[in-house]
Order: C-alpha cells, then structure tokens, then sequence
C-alpha cells in the first residue's frame, strides 16, 4: 500500500543556507505522525514543501502518491493546512471566513452551510459565529485558523504547532478534536516541541533538530534507543546557575549525562535510587540548593536530551 | 474563473467595511468637493459671480456718450456690473491701478460728434475711439465689461449702417431730393443710431452669461478631480492588501489551495478594481443627487469610470510589485495620490499650465480621466472620448505589464 506521506532525501535550503537536510519518512494512511523539534529544527519548512507552498530544494516527497513538487495541484486537492501563524481575514466573522475557503476548496450549496455549521460547533465558535474576528481571544482566533484547514474534510491535515501561546482549555479542545478527526481515518502530520502533545497524540515521532531527522519511531521505540534509564530532574533556585551545576555532575560515577534547562538540571542515569544522594551532596559542596526533585521514567525529551545533548526548550 | 471571482468578492466585502478605507474612499472627496467650493466662494449662489465694479469717464457731451453710461446703469444689468462714473480719464485709471474696478471705459470727447456730424459740420477726418483700460488680476470681470462694449460699438455701427440705408432708400423712392441729403441725413443717421443703442440691455445680458464664465459652477471642476484623486488611494489600498494578505498569513494559505498563483493574484486585482469603479459610480450618482452636478452622458461616464480605474489599477500594481511592507505601499500611495493630484489637475486647472506641465501631466491617470470628464461635462458623448480612453488603456496594460514582469522575477521564498 503506498504510504499516504512519503518523504525522500528532502532537501530544502533558503538563499543556500540547508533548513531541511535530507529528511526520509512515511505516514501510513490513518496515522497521527509528529515531527518533535525545538524552534528553527525545520518543522514548518517541512510542512510547506509538503504542502506545495515552497519547491523541493533536492530529493521529492509525496502525498498519496502525486509528487508535490510535479502535481502539486493533485496534492492541494487531498490536503488542508493550518499554519502556525493565524491566517484569517479579520474584517470578516468566523462564518465568513468559513464560507469563504470552504468555496475555495470548492465546497458549494447545502453541503457548504452544513460544514460551516459542524465546524463552528467543533471549534466552540457557534455562538460568536457572526462576530468579526477581529474581536476574538487569541484562542478563539487559533480554534478558527484549525476549523478553516479541516472545513473541507482533507485526507490529509497538517498541523504545524496549533498549540502555541494559548490556554489550557483550548489547548485541551485541540487535542481532543485532533483524535476525533483521526479516529473518523483522517491523516495527520502534527508538529510541536511539547514533548507531552508528541506522547500523548501521535501513533509515531520523528524527532527533528538543526533540519535533520535524529531519530524515528513509536514511542516504546524512541525510548528503548536511551537504553535502561531514567532522568532526574533537580529543580534549582532562580539566582542559581544550572550549567555550573551541570557541569559539576557530568563527572559523577553513574551519570550518564546531566544537562541544563531554565532553573532545572536533567539527569539521565541507570539508577535513578542510587545516584540521587551523590547528586544532592555534589550540589551541596557547590553551594546550589535544589528545591525539589523529581524522577521521571524514560520519556521523549530524554530522547532529545540523550541524542543532542540540550532540552526541547532550550534558549 | 471560480476561485477569481471569490477572491474579487471576498476582497470588495472586506474594502467596504474597512472604516479608515471608506472615510479616504467616500467621505474625503465629497468633503473636499464642497470645502473647495466654498473657498473659491461661489457655492452658496451656485452659477452668480460678484458683480463687477467698472469705472466710466465720459468726456463726450454728445447723445450716444450718454447712452453708454445708461447702458451701464441699466437696471437689467444691475446685478452683473456696478458702475462708478468718474470725471476724468485719470481718476478712472487709478481705479483700475488701485483694484477697486475691473475695467475703465473712457469716452473721449467728440465721440458722437465723430458717427454722427452735427448739421453743416465738415464729416469727421477720423472715428474717435472709446478707450477700456483692463484690470490684468480680474481677468473674468474685464472681459465681460468687454463684451458689454463690444456689444454697444456693434450697435453703434449697427445704427450708423442703418441711418445710411434709410437716407438711401428715402432717395431712391423719390421721398428725399438729393440736394436736401446735407440737411436731413445726420438728423436721421442720429435718431436711427440712438434707438439701436436704446434697445433694452436684456439681450445683452443673456448673451454674456451664456458665453462667460458667470454660469460656471466649481464644483463640477472639482468634483472628478477629487474622485481622481481618491481614486488612487483606492488602488493603493488594494496593492497594501496584497501585501497584507502575506503579513497576515492568509497568502500561503491561498496557495496551498487547490487554485494558481496566477488566480490568487488576478482575483486580488479584480477586487481592488471592483473597489474603484464602486467608488466612483457612488461619487458620480452621489454628486448628482447631492449637488446636482451634471457629468453628461451616463455611458460615457461608465465606460470612462471603467478606463480610468484601470489605469490607477496599473500605478497601484507597480507600486505594490516594488514595495516590500504593505507600510510602504500605504506611504507610496498618499506620495503618488498628491504627487499625481497636484501634477493631474485635480487641484489646479491646467487651462492655466504651461505646455510641458501639460505634457507631464499625462503620465497621470487624473489628466486623462479630467480630460474626459470635461468632454462630457461639456455634452460629449461616449463617441467623443476616444484620446481619453485609449491613454488610459494603454497606461494600464503598459504598467500591469511591468509589474507583472516584476512580480515574476520574485522567487517563491521572497513572496512569502
Ligand atoms: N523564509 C525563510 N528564509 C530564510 N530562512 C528561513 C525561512 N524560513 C525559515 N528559515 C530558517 O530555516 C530554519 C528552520 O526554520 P523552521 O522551518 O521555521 O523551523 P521550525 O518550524 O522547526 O521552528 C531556521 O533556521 C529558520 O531561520
Ligand atoms: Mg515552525
């Protein structure tokens, strides 16, 4: 069965400078597949060249098998999009927004005004349907810029980080609507550098970094490639410096790797009971006070952790 | 086909409830209409002008000297000129030096004497003339105390011709013996030229105000000049709304629509092109039912509209296809709207431009599109604005195909 995505050797650079550096994968067709990466990894230049918006720099990808960069009206015909950045007319209301791109995707009649209607109410919009989007929340405004890429039933759903900058309830409505849709067979190429989104959602990840596919796979996978291990972490007081402390544990027996975030240290190790109390008397005799510890069983952004050495969220 | 006309639609509903858009599109060029009507203050009473202040020195004591001052005093042309008359020649002239007269009529002496002889007297070696000194800052006014002397000289001669023509019909049916012509024609040459003179001023009047510029209404000068000038705020706007639609992200999201890049941006063009017609068709029917102004042949007036829409069409794309921000458009176009204001002639007429400014000016689509509103204004029909019409098309395809050479040569990447 060919795969419903299929990547190959893709290459895409911006004025010669590489932001995508020959990625390959496939998504089966019913699959929820993320590209986890942290910002400037490549995720969004991927889904534009996926999405036909940019040509194909090397190498060709393709979307129930018409290729992007030959067919590409073939493959718009099969897909919807929701960008990262908000993409709606903010004179307009929701319903005309709705109207609008369901007519352009060629959604016409009766058919048209029953969608508008499901979409709204999918998005929790049914009641500020006529208002101008203009004076919506922010989330209201994302809900809208994902209800405008699924309007017209896309085989195919690319979301790039539809969470990002929005409330937990929202954020929890998307998630949920992301299975319903993929439970009714719809594909999804889902993208974000929350480690949790990735777990919670996605039958496969691929983890991206600096335009480079660093690892594939299910989670159980993923996680097996960081061998037997857990990771520590320490959360430290704000006025602390946690690469120091980083630093000063990287030497200790048993540690397999220690890494800095924002007021908090990462540690990965076999033995999380048995490397706990050298942790804490290390950090001691430096002068860095640890608030609070936590142990976490193997999970992505250990993987991320592991493969590059840096968070997810890394500054 | 489709997707165009929903990309048209989508944007024309999008210009209209833009509120700044509509005050600059609609309310700004009535306003400006009416404000520079009642400036050059001839509004209130639309088609009036002042009356106009003309000294007279009459220095004849003959009958028909006499008679050019009644002529001037005459209640029927009361409301048209107020005539101050003067002793002397010198005091005449220095009203016209001090501005407080349009014009100075100086009737010699001997004026009369010199078209009609007094009995016995030797017949005149020459015609003494009537002297008009002109007011060179009131042109308008000067010309029509000319008319009004013109008029009355023409009488005159009218009179003169006619006393002739009697004296000589009177002889040939025997009525006049020859040798009695001496006595009896200046009698008769003198009564036929005062009744010519004498005549009610009335037709006089209307002649004038029919020929001059007392039935000149500013504002139907005004009025296309300002909707031209409008007009190129209107395609400006369009151009920042292509550039928009990228700052906002909806631009990709077109393009990953199953339409062409090609249908993206020709439906973005139909909208802003929609948006100037609409606008000018509400300032035409607006004016008209406002203001009672007359544009002239209604077919004219569309198929006009429809050119010259597409020639601003052609400046707001160039402008758009060398700008990077939609900031950039909005700022090039308020330049490019004043610059082609002022250089058009929405501003200034240029019946009063030197000949090259009237050359330059042809680069804008404000001068073709005044050039034809005049020749419908004034009763052309659609017939009569072929000049009109073939500039503004050739302007806009000539700049719809610059820009869309330069459109082309952006790289995917960049138009994002
Ligand atoms: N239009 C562009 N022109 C030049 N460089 C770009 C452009 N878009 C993205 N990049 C660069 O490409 C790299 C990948 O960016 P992006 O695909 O947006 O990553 P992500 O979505 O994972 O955050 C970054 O280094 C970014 O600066
Ligand atoms: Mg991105």
């Amino acid at each position: 069965m060919t795969p419903m995505i299929a990547v190959h050797q893709l290459v895409k650079r911006y004025n010669g400078v590489a932001a995508v550096k020959g990625i390959s994968f496939d998504v089966k067709e019913g699959e929820i597949f993320s590209l986890l990466g942290p910002n400037g990894a490549g995720k969004t230049t991927t889904i534009s060249v996926l999405s036909t918006l940019l040509p194909p720099s090397e190498g060709d990808a393709a979307i129930a098998g018409y290729s992007v960069a030959r067919q590409p009206m073939a493959v718009r015909r099969l897909i919807g999009v929701v960008p990262q950045e908000l993409a709606l007319y903010e004179d307009l209301s929701a319903r005309e927004n709705l109207l609008f791109w369901g007519r352009m995707y060629g959604l016409s009649g009766r058919d048209l005004h029953r969608r508008v209607e499901e979409v709204l109410a999918l998005v929790g919009l049914a009641e500020r349907s006529r208002d101008r989007v203009k004076t919506y929340s922010g989330g209201m405004k994302r809900r809208l810029n994902i209800g405008v890429g699924l309007l017209h039933r896309p085989r195919v759903l690319f979301l790039d980080e539809p969470t990002v900058g929005i409330d937990p309830q929202s954020r929890r409505a998307i998630l949920d609507s992301v299975k319903a849709l993929n439970a009714e067979g719809m594909t999804i190429l889902y993208t974000t550098h929350y480690m949790e989104e990735a777990q919670e959602l996605s039958h496969r990840v691929g983890i991206m970094d600096h335009g480079e596919l660093i690892a594939l796979g299910t989670q159980a996978e993923l996680t097996r490639q960081v061998g037997q291990c857990e990771t520590l972490l320490l959360h430290i007081g704000e006025a602390e410096d946690p690469q120091a402390l980083a630093q000063a544990l990287q030497s200790l027996p048993g540690v397999q790797q220690a890494t800095a975030t924002d007021h908090q240290v990462a540690v990965i190790t076999a033995d999380a009971a048995q490397v706990l109390a050298p942790v804490v008397a290390r950090a001691e005799q430096r002068g860095i006070k640890i608030h609070s510890v936590d142990i976490q069983e193997p999970n992505l952004e250990a993987v991320f952790l592991h493969l590059t050495g840096r968070g997810l969220r890394d500054r | 086909m489709k997707p165009i006309l929903l990309i048209g639609w989508k944007d024309l509903q999008v210009t209209f409830r833009d509120r700044a858009a509509l005050l600059f599109m609609l309310l700004a060029p009535f306003l400006l209409t009416l404000g520079l009507a009642l400036v050059s203050g001839q509004f209130s009473e639309a088609g009036r002008i002042e009356q106009i202040p003309v000294a007279i020195a009459n220095q004849d004591d003959g009958q028909l000297g006499q008679a050019l001052v009644k002529l001037f005093q005459d209640s029927t042309l009361a409301d048209l000129v107020s005539p101050t008359v003067v002793a002397d020649p010198e005091a005449a002239r220095r009203l016209v030096d001090q501005d407080q007269a349009a014009a100075a009529v100086i009737v010699p002496a001997g004026f009369t004497a010199s078209i009609v002889p007094d009995d016995g007297a030797a017949p005149p070696a020459e015609t003494v003339a009537i002297t008009l000194v002109t007011n060179p800052a009131r042109p308008i006014g000067a010309g029509i105390v000319r008319a009004i002397v013109e008029e009355y000289l023409s009488r005159v001669e009218t009179g003169r011709v006619g006393g002739e023509v009697i004296v000589r019909q009177l002889v040939e049916t025997g009525r006049l013996m020859p040798q009695h012509i001496r006595a009896a024609a200046p009698a008769i040459g003198s009564r036929a030229v005062v009744a010519a003179v004498a005549e009610p001023a009335l037709r006089l009047r209307a002649a004038t105000a029919a020929s001059g510029p007392a039935d000149f209404n500013p504002m139907a000068v005004m009025a296309p000049g300002m909707a031209l000038l409008f007009l190129m705020f209107t395609v400006a706007n369009g151009g920042r709304s292509l550039l928009a639609e990228r700052a906002q992200g909806t631009l990709p999201r077109l393009l990953v629509a199953p339409v062409t890049a090609g249908q993206v941006l020709v439906g973005k063009l139909l909208g802003t092109y929609l948006a100037g017609v609409a606008q000018m068709l509400i300032l035409v029917v607006g004016s008209a039912l406002l203001f009672g102004l007359r544009w002239g042949d209604p077919l004219g007036v569309l198929v006009l509209i429809l050119a010259a829409v597409f020639a601003a069409l052609g400046w707001g794309m160039l402008l758009t296809a060398l700008a990077r921000t939609p900031g950039q458009v909005t700022v090039g176009g308020a330049a490019l709207m004043l610059i082609f204001g002022l250089l058009g002639g929405s501003f200034v007429q240029f019946g009063l431009m030197p000949g090259w400014w009237q050359a330059l000016s042809h680069l804008t689509p404000n001068a073709w599109g005044l050039d034809g509103f005049t020749v419908l204004s004034l009763g052309g029909t659609l017939a009569d604005l072929g000049r009109p019409l073939l500039g503004l098309v050739v302007m806009g395809l000539a700049l719809g195909a610059v820009s869309l050479l330069l459109f082309s040569r952006r790289s995917p990447e960049k138009q994002l």
